[in-house]
């Protein structure tokens, strides 16, 4: 995907460096300027580009996107956040799994413009400060992982299968978790992890 | 990916007109994950797209009465878990749940699901994208290319309903379900409202394969609605897969039963993941109604239900698997307690 980076104010076009390296909300607030709103009428004029707001991490986020952009690619590029990861990019690997108004979701097959107004929280909202949330303390307790790469997404979409009230059993955590691909094959670590949380009855 | 313009209207109305005013190239988008996925693959090529899942008002899920009435944009996930459709309708609710993935299950619409298309291989592969090296004929994708389906990696492909043209499954599990319980849309467009039973709202491949569905351009649907039944609770949406969860169907099978003690008096069946639409068994209901089931009549049925199908190069397999689909099915559905 090309032109997700640009605004659409000639003037104020960013680099993509220069969004990865400003904070998040920088990045962001270079970026407001005269997107087309989200409404039905009129019609926009074709390459339009659009102003969304979605609250990131409990952060308002202003941002002027390209309508193709997904929220995995406005997530990692525009904002900086590269926790979520790009396995595939069609909704099959669970890599970029994020939660969308509580719910968790596949960011890369979500158009971004979708998130306006919207609570989009990924692996970076979830510890607290400094300390770890108690997912992430498990998923290092026992070993769920190797390489890490599917490991964002597949915390995320833990945490959601506890909160669904799924965690109920080994089989029903690795039914609930299918969507979750793990190419390191550490699922005997991930569900011992998910099982551990939710024994545990802690709120997540 | 191509541009396209985006709008969000906020009535069914507004987006009607909005798709009237886009003109050629304007396509609905609900949540995407068929849509945007194969926009990727530039097989899809909107100019104009057309949100509708800010549309309010649009995604309720009603069972009161006489029927159940589940508004197109009602996500799979909370139709999945509805207790209604959970305790009186199982065929349904395990439809839902055992496809795709809770993620895409989350953003995935029960009316966009109907109008998803093929996961036919030589459909998805080789439109010319940047991981493609060459572009495979198809006339789904380029009408009049061919198909190199017939005669190539076949696997996968229909045994039952398939033409010269096409061989590509029709890949939801949900439309089995609701074909099996005679459910219909209710579509509004700018000539007003009409319902289509769900059965009718695909077409078989024939010579124009890429005529797939039965809506007009910019045509909404609404809801689906399905008609209450007792057969419901007597019922299961049984589903064989390459792997334990999260596939496409290999096979397939709706079943609902209406049972006089171990008598059937109507079955209703219908089959995925073999047909190239879903695909309601008519022969091997009527062999059912009136007998005893048994394991032995249970496969009599599901052979019947095979009745014409024909294989290609390497998909054989599915006519016996199907057939085997059923038999479970119909033994799984009578142990469940009548209502
Ligand atoms: C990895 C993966 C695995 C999957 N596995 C399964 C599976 O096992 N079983 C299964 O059944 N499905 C499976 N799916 C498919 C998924 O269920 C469908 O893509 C989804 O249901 C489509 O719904 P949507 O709301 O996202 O539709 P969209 O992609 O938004 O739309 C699909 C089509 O419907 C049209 N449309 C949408 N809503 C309306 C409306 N209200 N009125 C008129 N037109 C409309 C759109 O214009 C578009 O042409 C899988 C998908 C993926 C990516
Ligand atoms: S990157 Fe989104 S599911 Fe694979
Ligand atoms: S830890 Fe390597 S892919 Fe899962």
């Amino acid at each position: 995907m090309d032109g997700g980076e640009r605004s659409g104010d000639d003037s104020s076009t960013i680099t993509r460096r220069t969004a990865l390296g400003g904070t998040a909300g920088l990045a962001a607030a270079v970026l407001i300027d005269a997107g087309a709103a989200v409404s039905a009428a009129p019609a926009p004029p074709p390459g339009a580009t659009l102003l969304i707001k979605p609250i990131v991490n409990g952060r308002v986020t202003p941002v002027t996107i390209d309508p193709r952009t997904s929220l995995l690619d406005l997530l990692r590029e525009l904002l900086g956040l590269t926790g979520a990861k790009k396995g595939c990019d069609h909704g099959q690997c669970g890599a970029c799994t994020v939660h969308i108004d509580g719910r968790r979701v596949a960011s890369c097959l979500t158009l971004a413009a979708k998130t306006d107004g919207r609570a989009v929280t990924t692996i970076e909202g979830l510890a607290d400060g400094d300390g770890l949330h108690p997912m992430q303390q498990a998923f290092i307790d026992h070993d769920a992982l190797q390489c890490g790469y599917c490991t964002p997404g597949q915390i995320m979409a833990a945490v959601a299968c506890i909160r669904e009230g799924k965690a109920t059993s080994r089989a029903s955590i690795r039914e609930a978790m299918s969507g979750n691909i793990c190419r390191c094959g550490a699922y005997v670590g991930i569900v011992d992890a998910i099982a551990d949380v939710a024994g545990k009855g802690r709120r997540v | 990916m191509r541009p396209f313009t985006y709008v969000r209207p906020d009535s069914a109305q507004a987006a009607i007109e909005a798709f009237a005013a886009a003109g050629p190239g304007a396509r609905y988008i609900a949540g995407g994950t068929s849509l945007y996925d194969l926009m990727k693959l530039d097989i899809e090529r909107p100019e104009h797209l057309i949100d509708v899942t800010a549309i309010r008002g649009l995604d309720g899920i009603e069972t009161d009465g006489d029927r159940l009435r589940f508004e197109a944009l009602a996500p799979m996930s909370a139709v999945a878990i509805n207790r209604v459709v959970l305790r009186d309708y199982p065929v349904l609710a395990e439809s839902l749940a055992k496809a795709a993935s809770q993620q895409l299950r989350n953003m995935a619409t029960v009316g966009g699901n109907l109008l998803q298309r093929t996961r036919c291989l030589y459909f998805r592969n080789g439109a010319g994208g940047v991981s493609a090296g060459m572009t495979y004929p198809c006339n789904k994708r380029e009408p009049g290319s061919g198909c190199a389906a017939i005669g190539g990696l076949d696997r996968g492909q229909a045994v039952l309903g398939q033409s010269r043209s096409c061989t590509a499954v029709s890949p939801g599990d949900w439309p089995v379900a609701l074909v099996a319980l005679d459910a219909y849309v209710e579509i509004l467009g700018r000539q007003g409202t009409r319902s289509l039973p769900v059965a009718d709202l695909y077409r078989l491949p024939g010579g124009t394969p890429h005529l797939e569905f039965a809506l007009t351009p910019g045509e909404i649907i609404t809801a689906i609605v399905v008609p209450k039944a007792a057969a419901g609770r007597q019922s299961t949406y049984h589903k064989i897969r390459d792997r334990e969860s999260y596939a496409f169907a290999l096979a397939s099978a709706a079943v609902a039963l209406d049972m006089a003690g171990d008598t059937v008096r109507q079955a209703r069946i219908a089959l995925g993941g073999v047909a190239t639409r879903p695909w309601r068994a008519v022969a091997a209901e009527a062999q059912l109604a009136g007998k005893q089931l048994t394991r032995e009549t249970a496969i009599i049925a599901g052979r019947a239900a095979l009745t014409g199908a024909k294989a290609g190069d390497h998909n054989g397999f599915k006519i016996e698997l199907a057939a085997r689909t059923v038999a479970d099915a119909l033994m799984i559905a009578a142990q469940r307690k009548p209502a």
